[in-house]
Parts: C-alpha cells; structure tokens; sequence
C-alpha cells in the first residue's frame, strides 16, 4: 500500500514538474538570448490562466478557441514586453534590465488584481473523463495531459533549435551576439521572437497547471520562484537540465509535502537550491564557464 | 566599517574650508531634524507616517550599500527588517529583555543571516543572489506564519515595549521619533563616507568592473560579502526601531511585496546615496497617503514607475540633481602643487638577472580547443619580454591564465620563485603582477583619480598606508603618464587614448613588480602609439619589468629586449628580436608561406 501511495505521488509529482520545467525551459530561453533572468516569466503562466478564465469562463468560449486565442495574444505580448522591458535597457548591463522585469513582474500581477479582485477563480479540466486507475494508483486526466504537451512541446523545441535555420540564428544570437549580426542575423529581431516563443511557452503552462491550482494573481511568481530553482538544479541555461530539474523539484516537493509538513511545502525547493548552491553551484547538467575577458 | 578613512585632512586649504562650511550645515540641519519632532505639535496621523518613514530609510540605506555601491540586488531587505523586528519584539513581550539588548540581538541575526546567505550566493552571478534572497525571503514568511508557538504566527505580536535610557524614557511618540531620526542621521553619515573609504570604493570598483577589480587586487567576493552584510545589519536596525516604534508587528508587514517597495524606494530616491534612499523613502511613504485613491493599485504603479525609472532616470531623483549639480557647477580643478616622482623600481642597478616569471607546460583548454598548449615561458626580471601571435593564437588566454582569470587545465605558474598556480586573481595582485585589459576596463562611475586609487590600495603595496600617501601615489601615477590635470573628470569624457593610459596608471599605482600588459596599442592613432612607445620606454628605464601582448611588430621592435610568438597555442618561436624576427616559421604564421617578403 505504501509503494501505491508513492507511487500516485511520483505520477503527481511529474506532472507538477512538468509546469516548473515548461516554465523553466522559457526562462533558459530567455537568458541565453540576452543573459538576463526574466523575473516576469510566472507571470506570463498566471496571464495565460487568467485569459482562460476570461475567455472561457466568463465569455464562454470553447476550449479549443480560448486556447488558441490566449496563445495568439501572448505572442504579441511577448514582442510588447520586449519593447518596453528589454529593448531600452538592453546595452546596459544585466542589472538594470533584471529590475526592470521585477518592476514588470509588480505591474502585471497589481494590474490583474486591480482588474479581477482577489478571489481566485477556477478552471473546470480541458478534458471530459477524470482519468482511470492502474492498480492503486489513479491517474487524472489532466496530470496525463500536462505530461502529453510537455513531452511534445520539449522536442518540437529540440527539433527547431537543431534542425532548422531560425533555430540556429536564435542559437547563433544567444552564443554571441556581436557575430551573430556580423553575419547578418537580426539580432534584435531574434530576441523579440525568443520573447514572443516564451511567453507563449509561459501561457502554456498557466494554462495546462489551471484547472489544478486556483487561478490568482500570485500563481505565476510562485512557479517561477520554483522554476528558477529548478534550472539551476539542472544548470543554469542548459536545456536538458532545466527539464531534468523541473521534474526532480516536483517530484521532492510532493513527497515532502505528503511525508514531512504541509504549511512548509513550498519551502522544499529552495532547501533544495541552497544546498544545490552551496555544493554543486554548476548543477546537475552545467559547466562553469568564466567571463571573458 | 573599520575602512572608513578620513580623506578631507590633506585636500587644500580653499577646499577644506568649503567642505567644513557644508559639513556644518549638515549637521544643523541634521540637529533641527532631530528636535523638531520634540518640539512641534504632531497629529498621531502624521506621527506614524514619520515614525515608518524613519525606520524604513535606515534599512533602505542597506540598499544603497548592497546594491548603490556594490551593484548587486537585494531582495530580501524586508525579511532581514522583519528579523530586527520580531527580535525586538519577542525579546520584549515573550522573553522580557530590555530594548536595547532586543535590538543588539536583532542587529546580530539579520546579520549573521546576511553573512550566510552572502557566502552561499556570491561566489555566483547577480541572478543567483535575486533568487537566493526571494527564496530567504519566502521562507521567512513561511516561519513566521507557521512557527506560532514562537511567532504568534498571523496574529502578530502586540505591546512592545520602548526604550529607557538612564531613566529617560522614550516611550513618548515624539522623543521616540527624534531617537529614530538621529539613528538614521548617524547612519546615513557612516553609510556617505563609507562610499570615500577604501572598502567603499572597492566596492563600486566591484559593481563597474568585477574582472577588472580582481584583477587590480580588489577581494571581490569578501568585498560582496561585507556590503550584503551591513546592507542585512541596518535591515534589522530599521526593523528593531520600526517594532519599537509601532508596538504592533505582524508577519504580512515583512512579505516580499514590502522587500519590493524597499527595491522602489531605493531606486526612486537615487540608489548610489543614502541621501538618495531616504528621499525616496519619504517620497514613497507620504505619496501613497496624499494620492489615496490609488490604495488599491499602487504596487501596480510602483511597477510601471521601476521600468520607467529604469530607462529614463537610473539613478533616480538624486542621482539626477547631483549631475544636474555637476553641468551646472563643475568641479574647480584647483592646482595640485608639487607631485612627487613615482617611487617606481630601482632594482635595475642590481643587473639582476634572475627570472621572475616562469611558466611550465602550462596548457588551457576549452572544450576540445586548445587555446594554449603546453606552453613555457619565462621573464627574465627587469627586461620587456613580448608575446606575439596572429589573432586566435591564444595571447589573451594566456595572459588571463596569468592573471588568475581561467586556471590553467595543466601546467605550473612561479612567480618570484612561488608557486602561483592556484592564486586567485587579487591574490597574484597582491604579489605584484598587475594588468591592463585588451578593451580598456575602467570604473567607469568613478572618477579617473578614484580609479587609481583602487589602483594603489591593492593589498601589499608598500605606499598603501594612511589616505594621504595612497592618494599622493595615486596623483604621481598619473603625473607619470601625464594626465594629472584629468584627475576629476569622468571616464566617459576621456578620449580612448586617454582611457589607455589610465589603464596604465592605475596598474602603476600598484607598483607591480610585473607589468601585464594585453595589447596598449590597439585602436591608438599614429600619435598616440608613439606617445606609449615613449611611455614603455620610461618604464623600461625606470627598470620595470614588463610582459607585453601586441600586433603591432613596429612597437614590438622598439621596446622589447625578448620576443615569444605563439600559434595555435603553441610556442614557436622565443629569443632576441633580430633572431625571432628572420624566424622562418615566424614569418609563415604571420604572411603564410610566402618566402619573397620580410615580416613588417
């Protein structure tokens, strides 16, 4: 019975996992594009989740549509935020440009508050069955689903970084910018849509994790503190890692949470991060490269 | 603070007098701040406002320390704020300490918090330590709510007691608000001529330039340490006096939202000045209350106003008057009088011919590319030996090889006959090998005098004793390449030529026993190439040794006594010029195999 139970746990684990690592894959992104941590990355999960329950909710739009409206959006809110968070401050170290996003993440969850109250709203899950059981473990339809679209989602990514030529202009712009527009790569414009490819990638995840957790203003900040844990348990701005990391945090906190203390759940994964910190600063997958001088 | 030095006692008399005139009105200004509340009337209402405005600004300052003067972020300052709070607090009303010994202890854990979490996260980029601080910062709010047989948890703690001093009681509003606003004062003063003391300007040399400041021997991860741990000590300062202060404390008054008003205030006021913290402080304080009807909205405001002020005023309100100051009065260079040569060596006289610099086997690789490969080296004391090499042939690599930048995948470093391999770059600065940089790396917020400051403060140097004589070297450094009359202006204004011989000045300060130097010749006109060439050729006489990288075969020639060519990482050639110059091989790496022509 015990080994059911930790084994439902694990399948819930991975699934929660799964939201830190498609939000951690979007942070990575963006670091590697501009070196700069995107403290607003959360944020673009919590206006994916609040645009469901807008369009779906309150306007009662099919599913699919609300979806596909919310990811269409996001797109051109990725490119906006570039503009007005990034694009100014971009030649002025990362400092400056790492404020500025924290002052975004502030604007956006005040500004969602503001405008939707408090109370946290919910979302019905995308899909008509709850899930079946294997044994004593049960397995929801929506955990399925989070696992299914992550999968996909991580090698449709594979698939464009390394098979194709916007992927490689992307990858060309991130390893060093000032060659990668010697020849002839619009750098600016890569950044944009790296921007544009996140913040859909963040949307996607507000939108698949929905239907599990309340929908509020503070959901975003509080997975992308985990999703920053998560990519540096992996290596910071490595791919792989940032997976790897996203489901490993997962799996921790929901074990930990079932076996050790429930108020202090949250506080699992940056146990985790001090002690990866203070011992394997480089992570499981990354490789610790001095600056140039 | 012990690095807080007087810096005022030497300057000339008309300046002295000037500042003894500002100094003296700062203080009366700073005493009819501190009696006023005793003596005017004052609403609760407004006495509130005061008393959060007071409490607040001596833990902003903290941030003008960490992140003003140091460059990196904080934000966790309401977490160690509400570690001085709760300590006051729970000392009172739960362990019925006094006030005072609340408060030491409170000061003692934020404090040591912030060593800890300074240690585990500095060693890392300024992303690690934002992470690491929201983290702490969580997990304090998780304690405070949850720990309630400690805490209270969301219930809060009311009926805090206040301070007594020989019988005098503070526990009136007024006299309580005069002993905040006296403490920020204080603070304030220390946190200002901190930014003049040596460990003040290591400081900003870390936030300008880290590579640069190690390199010039500034401990730059002890140097990050010390300010996130002073920035933590006046958090929990303001914390234990904002307990006081309000007799009431809950867990929700210590959340991340308050760290990022903190982050606000901070950047709003100007972050490079605790004058600046606790402008906007005040200004943030007493807004929210005039313009009442944003009381909902006001973090999302207070978001909108960070890019903004990001973009259009990074160095917020006083940053802003302070350059406005500037253009419209500049400073008066007043004349320096009499420099004093700079004690450069003298050892020339020795005919010391002993090697100062070897380098064994020495290999660094990246990845599969062998940047250098089994390289040995060595520099004979007193003598200009040059590394040449076409582009890619890993000169660069291996003078940061030398410098303590990379370490080396294989290979052995002696210097002075020691054992450096394992040094880290302020370490090797501190035994005397000093560098410049390919693409110049100057602080650039500092002025080009400061710059050479933290230049001869590097630990070691024989003249680094007292303000006075650092400052004095600093001036005969520049008097050496000729740029004294610069010394107050910004690096910006300087022409690139200028910002070279800076460069140089600053590594001369340090009185290097030996010279790194990584191309000076590059994007130098024909002028200001022949004013270095002059300038390696005093420093050759004044016997310095000197190890320089360059393309430019023409200065090569004329200034070194020993040649070394790499390619590819290897070493191929090494010996008097004339010989190296006819090298066959030598001349391949440079023209390819064309046997008709003669190296340039």
């Amino acid at each position: 019975m015990a080994m059911g139970i930790a084994l439902q746990l694990l399948f819930t684990g991975l699934g929660i996992g799964s939201i830190y690592a498609l939000v951690a894959l979007g942070f990575v992104l963006i670091y590697r594009a501009t070196n700069v941590v995107n403290f607003a990355q959360g944020d673009f999960a919590m206006l994916g989740a609040f645009s469901m329950v807008v369009l779906c909710i309150d306007m009662q739009l099919p599913y699919w549509l609300g979806i596909l409206i919310t990811l269409a959006a996001m797109l051109v809110f990725g490119a906006l935020f570039n503009f007005a968070v990034y694009y100014p401050l971009r030649n002025r170290g990362f400092q400056p440009v790492i404020i500025s996003t924290i002052g975004a993440s502030l604007l956006l969850e005040n500004g969602v508050l503001a405008a939707y109250g408090p109370r946290p709203q919910t979302l019905p899950g995308f899909l008509s069955f709850p899930g079946f059981s294997v044994g004593p473990i049960f397995f929801d339809s929506q955990y399925l689903l989070i696992l299914g679209v992550t999968v996909v989602m991580v090698t449709l990514q594979h698939f464009i970084f390394e098979r194709t030529l916007l992927g490689k202009k992307m990858e060309a712009t991130s390893q060093d910018k000032e060659m990668a527009s010697l020849l002839g790569i619009p750098v600016a414009l890569m950044i944009m849509l790296t921007f544009m490819y996140s913040s859909a990638l963040g949307a996607l995840a507000g939108i698949l994790v929905a239907p599990i957790l309340f929908v509020s203003v503070g959901m975003g900040s509080s997975i992308a503190l985990k999703a920053f844990a998560a990519s540096i348990i992996g290596g910071f701005g490595d791919v792989i890692g940032a997976i790897v990391g996203g489901l490993a945090l997962g799996v921790v906190e929901t074990f930990g949470a079932a076996y050790i203390s429930v108020p202090y759940k949250d506080a699992f994964a940056f146990i985790v991060l001090v002690l990866f910190l203070l011992f394997r600063p480089q992570g499981l997958f990354g490789e610790k490269v001095a600056e140039k001088a | 603070m012990s690095g807080i030095v007087s810096s005022e006692a030497h300057k000339p008399p008309t300046e002295r007098r000037t500042n003894h005139g500002r100094g003296f009105l700062t203080v009366l200004i700073a005493a009819m701040t501190v009696v006023a509340p005793l003596l005017l009337p004052m609403t609760a209402y407004y006495l509130n406002l005061s008393m959060q405005a007071a409490t607040y600004a001596v833990a902003v300052v903290g941030l003008t320390i960490v992140l003003g003067y140091t460059g990196q972020i904080n934000l966790a300052q309401a977490a160690f704020f509400g570690l001085g709070a709760y300590s006051v607090a729970l000392g009172t009303v739960s362990f019925g300490l006094s006030f005072w010994l609340a408060l030491f202890v409170g000061i003692v854990i934020a404090s040591v918090a912030g060593v800890v979490l300074g240690l585990t996260s500095l060693r890392l980029g300024g992303h690690y330590l934002a992470m690491v601080t929201i983290s702490f910062q969580q997990i304090l709010t998780l304690v405070l709510t949850n720990w309630i047989s400690l805490t209270r948890g969301p219930d809060g703690i009311p009926g805090i007691a206040r301070p007594l001093v020989f019988g005098f009681s503070f526990a009136d509003g007024g006299t309580y608000l005069a002993l905040c606003v006296g403490t920020l004062w204080i603070v304030g003063f220390c946190v200002e001529r901190l930014k003049h003391s040596k460990l003040g300007r290591a400081m900003q040399a870390v936030r300008d330039n880290e590579l640069a400041a190690g390199v010039i021997g500034v401990d730059t991860y002890r140097t990050k340490v010390i300010a996130f741990t002073l920035c933590a000590l006046l958090g929990g300062l303001g914390g234990g006096l904002f307990a006081g202060g309000f007799t009431y404390i809950s867990p929700d008054q210590f959340s991340f939202a308050e760290s990022v008003v903190f982050l606000t205030m901070a950047l709003l006021g100007g972050v490079r000045s605790p004058f600046g913290a606790t402008l906007g402080t005040a200004l943030l304080i007493l807004l929210p209350e005039w313009l009442r009807f944003l009381k909902t909205t006001y973090l999302a405001v207070y978001g909108g106003a960070i890019i903004l002020l990001m973009v259009v005023m990074p160095e917020g309100i006083w940053g802003f008057l302070e350059a406005l100051r500037r253009r419209l009065w500049p400073p008066a260079v007043t004349p320096v009088g009499r420099v004093a040569p700079l004690p450069l060596t003298t050892q020339i006289a020795d005919e010391d011919d002993s090697t100062i610099l070897e380098v064994k086997q020495l290999s660094k690789h990246f990845g599969g590319l062998k940047a250098v490969d089994q390289v040995e080296l060595s520099v004979g004391r007193n003598t200009v030996h040059a590394l040449v090499g076409p582009n890619g042939s890993g000169k660069t690599t291996l003078l940061n090889v030398l410098s303590g930048i990379y370490k080396p995948t294989t290979g052995r470093l002696f210097f002075d006959g020691q054992p450096v391999t394992r040094l880290l770059p302020h370490e090797r600065a501190g035994r005397g090998i000093g560098r410049t940089f390919q693409n110049v790396r100057l602080f650039t917020s500092m002025s080009i005098l400061e710059n050479i400051i933290v230049g001869a403060e590097r630990p070691g140097n024989a003249v680094a004793i007292g303000s006075n004589s650092v400052e004095q070297h600093a001036l005969a450094a520049l008097d050496f390449v000729g740029l004294v009359k610069l010394r107050k202006q910004t690096v910006q204004s300087l022409s690139y030529g200028h910002q070279r011989l800076i460069e140089i000045a600053r590594t001369l300060a340090g009185s290097p026993q030996l010279l790194l130097l990584d191309e000076p010749g590059a994007g130098l006109n024909t002028v200001e190439k022949s004013e270095l060439v002059q300038l390696l050729k005093r420093l050759k006489r004044h016997g310095l040794t000197i190890l320089v990288i360059d393309h430019d075969m023409n200065l090569v020639e004329q200034v070194a006594d020993r040649i070394t060519v790499l390619n590819f990482g290897r070493r191929i050639a090494d010996g008097p010029p004339a010989e190296v110059l006819c090298n066959p091989e030598v001349i391949a790496a440079y023209l390819g195999n064309v046997k008709t022509h003669v190296a340039p």
